[in-house]
């Protein structure tokens, strides 16, 4: 059903029609920046990686018209997603909601960070504990940047 | 003609690229004469395939539909410079724009490598020509873009008019050069791990390559941003597409090997670090590659496409990436680590700079990739979009901001951090007294936004802070001062640049995103819209016809609250070949702040919906970048780094085993 009726709008949509519709706005501001911030988390079903705040697809602007009416019956945010959910399946949402299937996208984050951490503080740990592999190379790195430097002197001695 | 020499010339140069690859890899102790072999081998690969570029392009140019990529991209009624751009405007075109920037890379090796040991060399130059192997076989049996085509058609088809833009001139060469100079690191990283050449000179050596990718990518991201912006038409500057992820995440991995590579370089430390990041960098352009040409995803970037592509790039991703980290996990257990430091020092600052970049690659990547996994595993669909990397690349990116400006005054080795935050407290206090003029003049209001003025303007202030630390100002007199200004080396003054930049950058996202005002409205002639004391008039209607498009122009008279006005004009294009739309968005700068005016349909009454943006201190993110990407050049006009170690310093290489 739910792809039947995306494929139905991209059909419908042959030629790219832009429409955003002025009138479509809510009178009290309070609603309307609420509408504002919802749309931002909807994906316009039928575009390439936008959200119905941005596109200009007449789909876009149907899912605009649906929130603003949710919102004017008085639905609260998470009705309205859970609404939109139910009819379109989680592919509209842009955050993605928690659970079984997403554990491992919000996940991973956090599990590299700690990682990272782990990993950097047991380096540091058992380097402490040996001491440094070889001497630190100040005196190795000295001696390269004063080839450096002599070379460079040549340089502009030899163009002189 | 031209054509089949084109593809014979491709032929010889992926040829040639095999036997550079295994001649540097069976002989690369040899040394000598090997390398000059190599080095002359390298440099004819470039030219060959250039001159296959070449004979593609002259197709373009001529208008040779007998070529099925001329008729396929280009039209006889485009101006000449879509001609020539149309070229890489397509899947195989832009491969062998690709190709030719990578042989472009290895004969630059091969010039500029002289001082490198032959061993070295010969490995990099070794690596380069496998990789150059490998693209042109893909380009020669899966993509060739010399097929003919008969009978021959009188017209062209034409090129997606989105791309007919000066940005596709820019944008596409800029990027490449990005990603494939991380090829150079690569090589580089193969290089060191095969012959166990893993010094502080090894990062000497690659630090221009590094820099110079890392500088051509911000432009060309910084340049793909600005052209979605204003060719797009919603006024969207950045969208988590995964194509726009693709290139972040190898600029992300090639931010972060900019840095390790400097204390690998100052204090011989972090060298497995180092070597993994490099190989990391070029990995994450091969999968953007995979991304975009695979066909997996669908997006503005995406080409037309058939499987095979996608496993060929799949199965070089494999090897590429496979082979690099075997080789890495064999030989990184035998390489010797060397430069204790403290937590709390310049390389401690550089460390968590890595790792705060790193687990931001991750998340980009996770979020770019999750959908795709998620459906091969169980078909479900979910999209992963802007409020899920806004919320974690936002959470790691805003520490990282905090630390930078410590960064710089820290010393090597063991630093004091109370000493250095005394020695910031100047800039701290005049960040706070900043931002709070700043938040009380745009309404007084503490929120996200006002965290996120603060943050720009510490990293800004704080580089600033850093150079007047340099110099001793305030300290000693002032001529003395200006003495020790004159005297600062270059690399001094492009670190400060980049975190400056970095810092102007964030400060263009936090208004634009905080403040931005939009106003729509359906208006006829003589009508106006008002938005943040700027009035709008619509002024008339009039056609335009040009060779390849037909126009509805709609002028605008915008009268700004000083009370300058300025003429401009909207379009809605229909392209004359392709009969694809396209919208022009008018845009109006003021100072770094720009209003932008798009024209939406006729209503039935005849009015016209009207969608005009005002976007405060938006152009201080191209600016920004800008700022950076010459941070970078600046650095590399550094003779000092230039030059290289000359070979009497070398260090030993270290024994592998």
């Amino acid at each position: 059903m739910k792809w039947f009726l995306i494929a139905f709008t991209f059909f419908s949509l042959a030629t790219p029609a832009i429409s955003f519709d002025p009138d479509e706005m809510l009178q009290n501001p309070v609603a309307e920046a609420r509408a504002k911030a919802l749309f931002s988390e909807l994906r316009c079903l039928v575009c390439q990686n936008q959200s119905i705040a941005e596109s200009n697809a007449t789909l876009a602007r149907d899912l605009r018209l649906l929130v603003r009416e949710r919102l004017v019956l008085g639905d609260s945010d998470s009705q309205i997603i859970a609404y939109l959910v139910a009819r379109y399946g989680e592919f509209i949402l842009l955050r993605p909601r928690f659970g079984l299937h997403t554990y491992a996208l919000w996940g991973f984050t956090p599990f590299v960070m700690i990682l990272g951490i782990v990993i950097l503080i047991m380096r540091y740990r058992r380097k402490k504990k040996q001491g440094p592999d070889i001497e630190p190379s100040g005196s190795l790195m000295t001696k390269a940047e004063q080839n450096i430097l002599s070379s460079l002197q040549e340089d502009t001695g030899s163009k002189k | 003609m031209p054509i089949e020499l084109g593809l014979f010339a491709l032929i010889l140069a992926g040829t040639v690229a095999i036997a550079q690859s295994a001649v540097g890899f069976f002989f690369w102790r040899v040394g000598g004469r090997i390398t000059s072999y190599l080095r002359q081998g390298a440099v004819l690969q470039f030219l060959l395939t250039l001159a296959a570029f070449l004979a593609l392009v002259q197709a373009f140019v001529f208008s040779d539909f007998s070529l099925e990529l001329a008729f396929g991209y280009s039209n006889t009624l485009q101006p000449l410079l879509y001609k020539i751009t149309s070229t890489w405007g397509n899947h195989e075109g832009s491969l062998l724009l690709w190709i030719v920037i990578l042989t472009g890379f290895g004969a630059a090796i091969a010039l500029y490598g002289k001082n490198l040991p032959s061993d070295l060399l010969a490995l990099v130059l070794a690596v380069q020509g496998a990789l150059g192997a490998a693209f042109i076989a893909f380009s020669l049996f899966t993509s060739n873009p010399f097929t003919r085509l008969f009978p021959i058609p009188a017209e062209g088809r034409d090129m997606n008019p989105v791309l007919q833009d000066i940005g596709m001139a820019l944008h596409p060469p800029l990027l490449y050069l990005g990603y494939v100079g991380l090829s150079v690191c690569f090589s580089f990283a193969i290089g060191a791990l095969i012959s166990g050449r893993i010094d502080a000179a090894w990062a000497r050596w690659v630090r221009p390559w590094a820099l110079a990718s890392w500088a051509f990518l911000t432009l060309g991201i910084a340049m793909g941003s600005y052209w979605a912006y204003y060719e797009l038409g919603w006024g969207g500057w950045w969208f988590w597409d995964p194509v726009e992820n693709a290139s972040l995440m190898p600029w992300l991995a090639a931010t972060a090997l900019l840095h390790s590579a400097v204390v690998m370089e100052k204090r011989n430390a972090l060298k497995v670090w180092t070597i993994f990041l490099a190989i990391l960098a070029f990995s994450l352009s091969l999968l953007g590659m995979f991304l975009v040409r695979s066909g997996i995803l669908t997006s503005v970037h995406s080409f037309a496409s058939d499987p095979t592509r996608g496993m060929f790039i799949l199965i070089m991703l494999t090897i590429v990436i496979g082979g690099a980290y075997g080789l890495f996990a064999w030989r990184a257990r035998s390489l010797r680590s060397g430069g204790l430091f403290a937590p709390i020092s310049r390389e401690g600052a550089l460390v968590v700079n890595n790792l705060f970049l790193v687990v931001a690659v991750a998340a980009v990547l996770i979020g770019t990739l999750y959908p795709l996994i998620l459906q091969s595993v169980n078909g479900t669909l979910i999209s992963v979009g802007a409020p899920f990397f806004d919320l974690t690349f936002g959470i790691l990116m805003a520490p990282l901001l905090i630390i930078i400006p410590f960064g710089p005054f820290l010393a090597w080795k063991r630093g004091d951090l109370i000493a250095v935050t005394q020695r910031l407290l100047g800039a701290a206090a005049a960040t706070v007294l900043i931002t709070i003029v700043l938040v009380m003049v745009s309404g007084g209001q503490i929120s996200l936004a006002s965290l996120g003025l603060l943050l720009g303007i510490w990293v800004g202030i704080g580089a600033i802070a850093q150079m007047v630390d340099r110099i001793k100002l305030g300290r000693t007199s002032l001529s003395q001062s200006w003495t020790h200004l004159k005297g600062l080396p270059k690399n001094a003054w492009s670190t400060m640049l980049a975190h400056f930049g970095l810092g102007v950058v964030v400060l263009g996202i936090v208004s634009v995103s905080a403040w931005e005002v939009e106003n729509v409205a359906s208006i006829s002639v003589g009508d106006s819209i008002e938005i943040s004391g700027y009035k709008v008039t619509k002024l008339d209607v009039s056609q335009r016809l040009e060779d390849n498009f037909v126009a509805e122009r709609i002028g605008f008279e915008v009268i700004s609250p000083r009370g300058k006005t300025t003429i401009t004009a909207a379009e809605k294009r229909v392209y004359t070949a392709s009969r694809l739309p396209s919208t022009e968005a008018a845009i109006l700068t003021y100072g770094f702040s720009q209003l932008y005016i798009t024209l939406g349909d006729v209503n039935a009454d005849g009015t016209r919906i009207v969608r005009v943006w005002y976007k405060p201190f938006i152009t201080l993110i191209w600016f920004g970048a800008l700022i950076m990407a010459g941070a970078g050049f600046l650095s590399l006009s550094d003779r000092r780094l230039r030059i290289g170690v000359p070979k009497s310093a070398r260090a030993t290489p270290e024994p592998a085993e």
